[in-house]
């Protein structure tokens, strides 16, 4: 009830100048609105720009690296153990690239409870041929349908499919850049010239388009067996595991446990993209720094009208006091003022918000590195609004609180007096 | 005893020590009508704010309904002025962004303890009596001076406060106002047997009330 006689007093105050509210609660908006459509369109951005790391970038990979061996042969030897041992040029062991025991450990590890998923690659170098064209590849043999379940590859594909690519066993799927310079298109044959001299002939079933020129002219996909009859090795030679595991978080601990546990080296996805972490961290940064500015400028708008509005008000508020409310009463009646700005001009921002937020969704965003998205990403997440709305309150409940202060502590005597 | 002022001294600190009020004790009975009267600067305005609980830096004690108000926290003294004590001003101070009603009802709101319909009804009754009912759905800035007066009487009435205190409710009328204002608080004393107790520069409106109090200098001569 008493609050009710409160709002009520704020209510007819803030109409009765309809105008100076209405740019008060603009300022609320205009900030708000800013807050919700930038949250949206930023965390959208970067959620897309993640999961495009994420979706390709295996959680763990494990390798063989080739590198000189810690411990020389002379390491082994007891009888110089105190002495003074010196080896010079020291030059890596002619190690092989394949991972030792691949196809046993890739079976473990499709068993691992924390494993979604694990899928052997065999990397080799050739020269695509055609005509007198000579370029360097990259042949990345896969399990093309795993390949695609785990890590998305089919997203890159541009023409064709991986399902083809999967049921044609002398079948690539050539970089889109090495194409164009080619002249190469689906369908075409392309000849493989290896490091050794031997040739292969292999049918284009899709174009692959990473938008990383560098990528796009040099990789191909095709099965593992062709990767590894252009290296002549057997069906057991593989160089790379890419897993995918259920939990992210765990990838860092579990590529320690999986390197030494198969005696190869792996890499984690967040040692492999950690200046990505950084990028998302502070685009949040910039877009929570710019958003709460506008609502501190919107908070000072606020701030302004309600102490001119206090002068104004002088004689009300002697009224008021001289009549029996209290300081406190006073007080509440200019804070819920500036609240009242706060939620109305909160409440339209979020419209607002959701507004530019879809008309954003539904502008057309093509770019050669994203081949399947069409239009911009936008995150629709509600907890932008929650905060939005309430931040609005809050804001404007410090703002209006200072010349609430000030009005409560008016003096009804001197403003009586002083008429 | 409806109000009571023992020994009640006052001094200004700014911008030299001055004592405005000195040595003031007198009382006010039921049903009576007071008029305090002297020269400007006399401090009759002074007297009226401690009386009236507004200002709370004096020395001495003060008794309204025999109970002590001197060092009461002010928000008691503000549900003491809301409840037992009306107030009528030289300048009409209604609040001009509500209606006639609206300002009527306010002090009763804020009192809280009749429902929403009985307080619209009192503040009718109330306009009604001093006879500007017609005017309940007017926003009080666009009535005349007078029924200004009136609203702000009506005001002063809604919780059916123990004593009136009016500081020169008459001093910004013309005479036929000015006597009616006269006539309507003349009424309440017999019909309602209110207390009143205007300060006052009109010597005709003094004379026709039960009781003058006379000052000068800060202290009661009469």
């Amino acid at each position: 009830m008493k609050l009710a006689v409160l709002l009520n007093i704020s209510k007819t105050h803030l109409l009765s100048r309809i105008k100076q509210s209405a740019i008060a609660a603009l300022g609320v908006t205009f900030g708000i609105g800013t807050f919700v459509t930038m949250m949206s369109f930023m965390t959208g951005l970067n959620k897309m720009l993640d999961n495009l790391v994420l979706d390709r970038t295996p959680h763990i990979r494990l390798y063989n690296e080739i590198q000189p061996s810690e411990k020389q042969p002379l390491d082994l030897y007891d009888a110089t153990n105190n002495a003074l041992k010196v080896v010079h040029s020291i030059k890596p062991f002619q190690a092989k690239a394949e991972i030792k025991n691949a196809l046993p450990i890739l079976e473990n590890l499709k068993n691992h409870p924390e494993v979604l998923g694990a899928t052997p690659q065999v990397k080799a170098q050739a020269f695509y041929v055609s005509g007198a064209i000579e370029l360097n590849g990259i042949i990345n043999g896969v399990d093309p349908l795993e390949e695609d379940r785990l890590f998305n590859l089919s997203n890159y594909i541009t023409e064709g499919s991986l399902r083809d690519l999967a049921n044609n066993s002398n079948g690539i799927i050539l970089g889109a850049g090495a194409a164009k310079k080619m002249s190469l298109k689906l369908g075409d044959r392309i000849q493989l010239a290896t490091p050794r001299g031997d040739f292969f002939s292999l049918k284009i079933v899709g174009l692959y388009q990473s938008g990383l020129a560098e990528i796009d002219n040099a990789q191909s996909y095709t099965n593992l067996n062709i990767a590894q009859r252009l290296q002549e090795k057997s069906s057991n030679f593989i160089t790379d595991i890419s897993i995918k595991l259920h939990d992210l978080e765990r990838a860092v601990p579990l590529t320690t446990v999986f390197a030494e546990q198969y005696e190869v080296n792996g890499v984690d996805i967040k040692t492999a993209n950690a200046q990505f972490e950084v990028g998302t961290t502070i685009r949040n940064m910039i877009t929570y720094a710019v958003s709460i500015t506008l609502l501190i400028v919107a908070g000072f708008g606020i701030y302004n009208i309600l102490n001119m509005l206090i002068y104004e008000k002088m004689n009300d508020i002697a009224i008021l006091k001289a009549t029996g409310f209290t300081g406190r009463d006073v007080r509440w009646i200019f804070i819920s003022q500036a609240m009242l700005i706060g939620l109305v001009g909160g409440a339209l921002g979020l419209l607002i918000g959701l507004g530019l937020s879809t008309l954003i969704s539904t502008l057309p965003f093509e770019t050669e590195a994203l081949p399947t998205i069409k239009t911009f990403p936008v995150n629709f997440n509600p907890a932008f609004y929650i905060i939005g709305i309430v931040f609005a309150l809050v804001a404007t409940f410090f703002a209006g609180y200072l010349p609430a202060r000030k009005a409560q502590r008016i003096d009804p005597v001197e403003i009586i007096r002083g008429q | 005893m409806i109000l009571q002022a023992k020994k009640i001294n006052k001094y200004f600190r700014q911008p030299v020590n001055f004592q405005v009020l000195k040595d003031i004790s007198f009382q006010v009975k039921k049903g009576e009508f007071v008029s305090i009267m002297g020269k400007s600067g006399c401090g009759k305005s002074t007297l009226l704010y401690i009386l009236s609980t507004m200002d709370t830096d004096y020395e001495g004690e003060l008794y309204v309904n025999n109970q002590l108000l001197t060092g009461q926290a002010k928000n008691n003294l503000a549900s003491v002025r809301n409840a037992n004590i009306g107030f009528v001003f030289q300048f009409h101070y209604l609040l001009p962004e509500f209606t006639v009603l609206e300002n009527v009802m306010l002090p009763a709101k804020k009192l809280g303890r009749k429902s929403h319909q009985e307080i619209e009804a009192d503040a009718m009754e109330k306009l009604r009596l001093l006879g500007i009912e017609e005017q309940a759905l007017k926003k009080s800035s666009r009535i005349s001076g007078g029924q200004k007066q009136r609203v702000a009487i009506a005001r002063a009435l809604i919780n059916d406060p123990d004593i009136i205190m009016g500081d020169e409710p008459t001093g910004n009328l013309d005479s036929k106002n000015s006597e009616n204002v006269f006539n309507i608080f003349q009424q309440l004393v017999e019909e309602r047997d209110l207390s009143l107790l205007i300060v006052t520069h009109d010597t005709d409106f003094a004379e026709k009330t039960d009781r003058i109090i006379e000052m000068a200098d800060g202290r009661i001569v009469k």
